[in-house]
């Protein structure tokens, strides 16, 4: 007696091993964290060049090396999202929709959308009230916290989401999208010297 | 010779985990005292009644068939054998549940207890608050519960991000401690000694990583500790902490420490006002001393990677003088 083997276990089996192979190959492809930047390399990302106005600029080349970490990698942005609690930024932009503060939100970015410019105004101060960061906070850090700064005004969703709220949602997620639809008129918490349309 | 030495190596670590301060085998607080009892009655019981079950299948298996006439007698016999051992087991699970209901109202917590203490797990440390009261001010430390020895302490369980759980098998059971919940728990040492706890539910990269000390004291030792405890941090006496006190508050340290008493006011990580009386840092992870609070400072994420303490750029003067700092806050 020969057992016949059928055609839909073989199908099965193939089906089984294909979705095996594809898992263990999506576990090995899994973002990697970087949790110890090399101190070379974190002093290296203190090395951005301004343009004179302060408004936009160059980014260290190491920042590039690194594959642009603190924009896309979600261990950064929700770190990025913790340091947001912790440092009080909140105190004056709320929950991103800002207060005494600008907001982020609303997509009007004083000093334009760059990384490096949220990154000066975190840890160089801006006008009108923001404090500079420099001594409180390492330069990573500053460039986690800028990653999801950007990432709550951001024009186009990221693919990468910081963690989940725990509390209540009060605003739209940070990974949403379309962005643009649900901008305000105006900027938001703006001080009168930097107009409505800096 | 290697699986012999790998089951050595085994049981040699179930029987480490056995004994000494982490252990719910030996119970030195009155709820750990109600569990042991119970837990070891249920085994005795169920062990007793898994010899009698087997010793009955032996002796069905092992007996010839007999070729006998079934009377009215043998018949009786049966029922009442069935019926009987039908109401042993109602019996002994029925007794089972009462016993752990009582053992389960044992160790709830009473009324009134002597002492609230408020325990806020976060990613990976414990922060312990302590409540003032007209004769102190209330005050804040990490990862060492200090209690009296023979008082009722009751540990409201909060966490801030993630569930974690607190376990100290030697004093109590289990609980678990979920954001945006506040949970409770009767704690109370009925023996002076130091109590080892540990995160018991998966909390994310550095689990194994967050272990709490309680500290069980006679009540005057406590006091006296509570008392230095809610004190402001002292005055460094040495040039080396008196740089050191300069370089943590102009440093990225004070944004997220308190040091009490000084202009540091940070509060996303532990409170640093008596550190170095605390017998180990970054959730028992290391004894404090002078060498490890500095291999800490210098390099968190190698000691322990994935925490939120970033690695802060010193130069070795500054490095030296923070820790001897941080050693001398005690």
């Amino acid at each position: 007696m020969k057992r016949e083997i059928s055609h839909s276990n073989v199908a099965f089996a193939a089906a089984a091993i294909a979705i095996g192979i594809t898992s263990a190959a999506l576990g090995w492809l899994r973002e990697p964290r970087e949790l110890r930047l090399d101190p070379p390399v974190a002093s290296g990302l203190d090395g951005l060049r301004l343009m004179p106005n302060g408004i936009s600029g160059t980014p260290p080349e190491s920042y590039f090396a690194l594959g642009k970490p603190y924009e896309t990698d979600a261990y950064n942005l929700s770190q990025g999202k913790r340091l947001y609690a912790w440092f009080g930024c909140p105190a004056c932009h709320g929950d991103g929709r800002g207060g005494a503060g600008p907001s982020f939100l609303d997509g009007w970015w004083l000093y334009g959308p760059e990384i490096v410019s949220i990154v000066a105004s975190i840890r160089d101060g801006r006008p009108h009230g923001m404090p500079p960061f420099r001594d409180r906070m390492t330069i990573e850090q500053i460039w986690q916290l800028a990653g999801y700064v950007q990432t709550i005004g951001a024009y186009t969703p990221k693919v990468a989401a910081p963690g989940r709220d725990d509390d209540k949602q009060t605003r739209p997620a940070e990974n949403r999208g379309p962005a643009k639809i649900l901008f305000d008129q105006g900027p938001v918490g703006v001080h009168p010297d930097q107009g409505p349309s800096p | 010779m290697k699986a012999a030495r790998v089951v050595a190596l085994g049981l040699g670590a179930i029987a480490c985990g056995c004994s000494g301060n982490q252990s719910a085998l030996h119970p030195y607080g009155a709820p750990a005292i109600h569990v042991e009892h119970l837990i070891v009655g249920i085994v005795a019981l169920c062990t007793v009644v898994w010899v009698l079950v087997m010793a009955t299948l032996g002796a069905a298996l092992w007996r010839r068939r007999q070729k006998k006439v079934e009377t009215e007698i043998s018949q009786q016999w049966l029922t009442m054998t069935v019926t009987a051992a039908l109401a042993l087991t109602v019996i002994l699970i029925a007794g089972m549940t009462i016993a752990s209901f009582y053992t389960t109202r044992a160790i709830g917590l009473p009324a009134k207890a002597a002492l609230t203490i408020t325990l806020k797990a976060q990613q990976w440390w414990w922060q312990v608050t302590y409540a003032g009261s007209a004769a102190m001010p209330g005050f804040q430390t990490a990862n060492e519960i200090h209690i009296p020895v023979g008082q009722d302490v009751q540990i409201l369980l909060e966490s801030a991000d993630v569930i974690h759980s607190f376990w100290v098998p030697s004093l109590a059971g289990k609980q678990d401690l979920v954001p945006g919940r506040s949970n409770s728990l009767l704690l109370r040492a009925e023996k002076p000694g130091v109590y080892r706890g540990q995160c018991a539910e998966f909390c994310g990269l550095q689990h194994s990583h967050m272990a709490v000390l309680v500290i069980a004291e006679a009540p005057a030792d406590y006091t006296r500790w509570a008392v230095s405890q809610s004190a402001d941090a002292i005055m460094p006496a040495g040039p080396d902490a008196a740089a050191g006190r300069t370089a943590f508050l102009a440093k990225p340290c004070a944004a997220c420490h308190t040091v009490r008493g000084t202009a540091a006011t940070g509060t996303s990580g532990p409170d640093l006002t008596h550190v170095g009386s605390r017998q180990t840092i970054a959730a028992g992870l290391v004894e404090t001393t002078r060498g490890s609070l500095a291999a800490w400072i210098a390099d968190p994420q190698t000691l322990k990677p994935g925490n939120n303490m970033p690695m802060v750029p010193l130069t070795s003067f500054e490095l030296q003088d923070i820790s001897a700092y941080m050693e001398s806050l005690k």
